[in-house]
């Protein structure tokens, strides 16, 4: 009975050894050369492994920035520049930082300013009603309310309000992934710069049809009316193709053109101080008094001096130059003062 | 005779022809129509009247935009009120052209009688251009324009034409009406089909349900002494009228994945398509009316129409006594495979075969549950797929996996859903599932056919 046991003991203990030799052998033989800077990498990154920065998970983007020849097409927006910091620190490389950015939802069109026309009872999921039909009301543009982007956020950024029947991004949530941009059928979610201390301006709503269809079917539509393209004194609004869109790079966050906007499609968020629609109409006016009083002095000035160059007279010269002027300084400072109140 | 159908899946839903009883009625003309100019499968027809203009009926008011396109005719006549975008039925912005009614004068040269004429002309090739000319496309609903149908590519040869009276589709009764109605002009149009596709024989496949139809379109080929043309019965199966499954029903043949019928040496029309090729050539009548049917149960009024193409679907209604207060969707179509219309203010178009009410206990929507693997949807599929499959690939938006599973052979007959007993959306995935597969289709072909032009150069 004893020698039994002891033989079993044996066996097993030798075969045991005779195996896990074979094993290390074997593990050597095969054993797969990695740069264990990927494993750093990898553990630098949030590990929300959400793809939005293009790759599968956070494993992925760590062999391919390992691999890249620089981080310029590699960026987890997620982690944002500290993780980049830390991967760039790993990796010898250098990162220039990003602004941060966030989600914004391009679409006004709440539940009162859009009267439902249909009802829609199929499959509650944006991409299949998307797939069967314009919309349940007159804007085949905007939010459908089915709340694709929600089941698409996978940091619980979004969420729809019942009220407005809209989607809304918590700020502080989102990491600007970017899932929510692809969920959208109807494309109306943009990633923009979150702005200083998240102070953003930003036009609401993307229905391309011609101002009285859109205002038909929708009272927050942009209606392409271009009023603000033409308050704008930074050249920062396009208007294409029925909706106006304002350049995150060059606005000023002025607030001229939410004041004038006729449809309340202009939104300004994270602003210390309520909007003052008055008081920046004023500002406008008498900037534009201005401006059209010095276009006249300075029509003026040219027949004069076109006069005065006749006789060769100096004093003519220095009138042009100073009529020439006060235009676009005087715009500058409004807008700059303006800034300077709202931080 | 054994009756013949298809031989992988289907469903049997009840029939439901309540309006089989009611003969085509012309609708009075309403006061304003709205003239689609993409209402057919391919490009979109190019108007060539320009605002105030006075039109005619049957007057060419859309020139064909590709080969893959068609003439369109004005349908009324009268002046041209304005071409620009307009909902259509699914609310979508399209271009449509909008005339105002004045009266009802016929372009020249169009032979408004009714005298059956049954001299065929024998040069095929002017025969095309008359129904090319005529604006003919499948009215069947693909609305493929016949021209293209009827021209099989080099290398391929017709060996039999299927003229497709099975109407299959719940509700509709439109076909029924046709062939019972007007069934000697349909006849003479299988006829001129079976001739320009070189005297191959035909068949007129109409399912046991229709047992009047099949009496008299026999009676009516005995006496016009047409040879090559018999009438087919088929067994009673959803979708029977599919393309490809009337295609194995009648020869036995499967057309392959992504092939056409002339693959197998098929051309299969549609009944009102039969027609409108008749009235194309033997009375230069282009498509400018087409045969709707109006029910629903809760639908006080049944009716099969003939509708002016471009009719407002609320004048329609209107004329049958407004939307009944029961009604909660309307359907432009039938149930199985028909769209719910978003709008009412939407105009019809060529291909719109019938307008079905139904209640709110008739659409209800099941919720959702799991699926129990019990491959009811696999059995009932005419294709052959694996809705269960494509379901969940769809989701996770596979599209590898997809096309490698044929999601792009699925024909939206919505088999798979009627017979999943846990209400699982299937086809509303799997349609998403199809385009995204169709998409990467189209996208190699079109990266290949770049990469062999760039070659060439």
């Amino acid at each position: 009975m004893v020698t039994i046991i002891i033989w079993t003991i044996a066996v097993v203990t030798i075969l045991g050894l005779v195996l896990a030799l074979v094993l290390y052998l074997v593990a050597q033989r095969f054993k797969v050369e990695e740069d264990p800077r990927i494993d750093e990498v990898e553990k630098a990154m949030p590990g929300a492994n959400c793809g939005g920065c293009g790759f599968a998970g956070c494993r992925a983007f760590a062999e391919a920035a390992v691999k890249a020849p620089n981080l310029d097409n590699n960026y987890c927006p997620v982690g944002g520049n500290d993780t980049m910091a830390k991967v760039a620190a790993i990796l010898g490389y250098e990162v220039q930082a990003k602004a941060p950015q966030v989600a914004v939802v391009r679409c006004n069109g709440t539940c009162a300013a859009r009267p439902t026309l249909n009802e829609y009872n199929g499959y509650p999921s944006c991409k299949v009603k998307a797939a069967l039909y314009s919309s349940d009301t007159g804007c085949a543009w905007g939010c459908l309310g089915c709340g694709d982007c929600v089941a698409a956020c996978q940091f619980g950024a979004l969420s729809m309000d019942s009220g407005t029947g809209l989607p809304v991004v918590d700020q502080e949530k989102c990491t600007a992934c970017g899932a929510c941009v692809k969920a959208c059928p109807k494309a109306i979610i943009e990633l923009r710069p979150k702005g200083p201390r998240g102070m953003r301006e930003f036009v609401s709503c993307v229905n391309k049809d011609k101002g009285p269809v859109a205002k038909k079917a929708c009272a927050n539509a942009c209606i392409g009316c271009g009023i603000c393209v033409k308050t704008c004194t930074h050249a920062a609004i396009v208007m294409e193709n029925n909706v106006a869109y304002i350049d995150p790079a060059k606005c000023k966050l002025c607030r001229e053109c939410e004041a004038m906007c006729p449809t309340g499609a202009i939104h300004g968020v994270n602003f210390p101080k309520p909007l003052d629609k008055d008081a920046i109409k004023e500002r406008i006016k008498v900037r534009q008094q201005k401006a059209k009083e010095a276009a006249t002095a300075q029509a003026a000035a040219v027949t004069a001096s076109a006069v005065a160059n006749k006789k060769a007279d100096a004093p003519a010269e220095a009138v042009t130059a100073a009529a020439a002027k006060p235009v676009m300084p005087g715009a500058e400072e409004a807008s700059e003062k303006k800034e300077v109140t709202n931080e | 005779m054994s009756k013949r159908t298809f031989s992988i899946g289907g469903v049997h839903p009840h029939d439901n022809k309540m309006s089989r009883e009611c003969a085509l009625e012309q609708l009075p003309l309403a006061p304003t129509v709205y003239i689609s100019v993409a209402q057919h499968i391919g490009a979109p027809a190019v108007p060539v009247v320009a605002v105030g203009d006075k039109v005619k009926v049957g007057q060419v008011i859309a020139e064909p935009g590709g080969f893959v396109s068609t003439f369109i005719h004005s349908s009324v006549s009268g002046t041209v009120k304005s071409i620009g975008p307009r909902a259509d039925l699914a609310g979508k912005p399209s271009s449509h052209i909008e005339i105002a009614v004045e009266g009802d004068e016929w372009a020249e040269g169009i032979d408004t009688t009714d005298t059956l004429v049954t001299e065929i002309p024998s040069d095929n090739k002017a025969i095309i251009e008359k129904i090319r000319r005529g604006g003919v496309v499948g009215l069947g609903g693909a609305t493929v324009p016949t021209h293209v149908k009827l021209s099989p590519p080099p290398g391929s040869k017709c060996e039999r034409v299927i003229i497709n009276g099975c109407e299959c589709e719940p509700y509709l009764t439109s076909d029924y009406r046709t062939l019972l109605e007007k069934g000697d002009k349909v006849v003479v149009g299988a006829a001129i089909l079976r001739q320009v596709m070189g005297n191959v024989p035909c068949t007129i496949a109409i399912e046991e349900n229709k047992p009047e139809a099949i009496a008299h379109i026999r009676e009516v080929i005995a006496r016009l002494g047409y040879q090559g043309i018999d009438v087919m019965v088929m067994k009673m199966m959803y979708p029977q009228g599919g393309e490809k499954q009337l295609i194995d029903a009648v020869m036995h043949r499967q057309v392959g994945s992504g092939a056409l019928p002339i693959s197998v040496g098929a051309v299969v029309q549609n009944v009102c398509t039969t027609l409108a090729v008749y009235d194309a050539v033997q009375k230069n009548k282009p498509i400018v009316d087409n045969s709707v049917t109006v029910t629903g149960a809760c639908f006080p009024k049944q009716a099969n129409l003939m509708v002016r193409v471009g009719t407002p679907l609320k004048y329609i209604v209107d004329y049958l006594g407004g939307v009944p207060e029961s009604a909660a969707k309307v359907i432009s179509g039938g149930p199985m495979m028909g769209r719910a219309v978003a709008n009412l203010e939407a105009a019809t178009v060529k291909g719109t075969g019938g307008l079905l009410f139904l209640t709110e206990a008739e659409t209800r929507r099941q919720s959702a549950g799991n699926c129990i693997r019990c491959g009811k949807c696999a059995d009932a599929c005419p294709m052959g797929l694996e809705p269960f499959l494509l379901n969940k690939l769809s989701k996770a938006g596979d599209v590898e996996a997809l096309e490698a599973n044929a999601a792009h052979d699925c024909i939206e007959c919505g088999c798979c859903m009627y017979s999943c007993p846990a209400h699982i959306p299937l086809l509303d995935n799997i349609r998403m599932g199809k385009g995204a597969a169709l998409g990467a289709i189209r996208a190699r072909a079109a990266a290949a056919k770049a990469a062999a032009e760039a070659a060439k150069k």
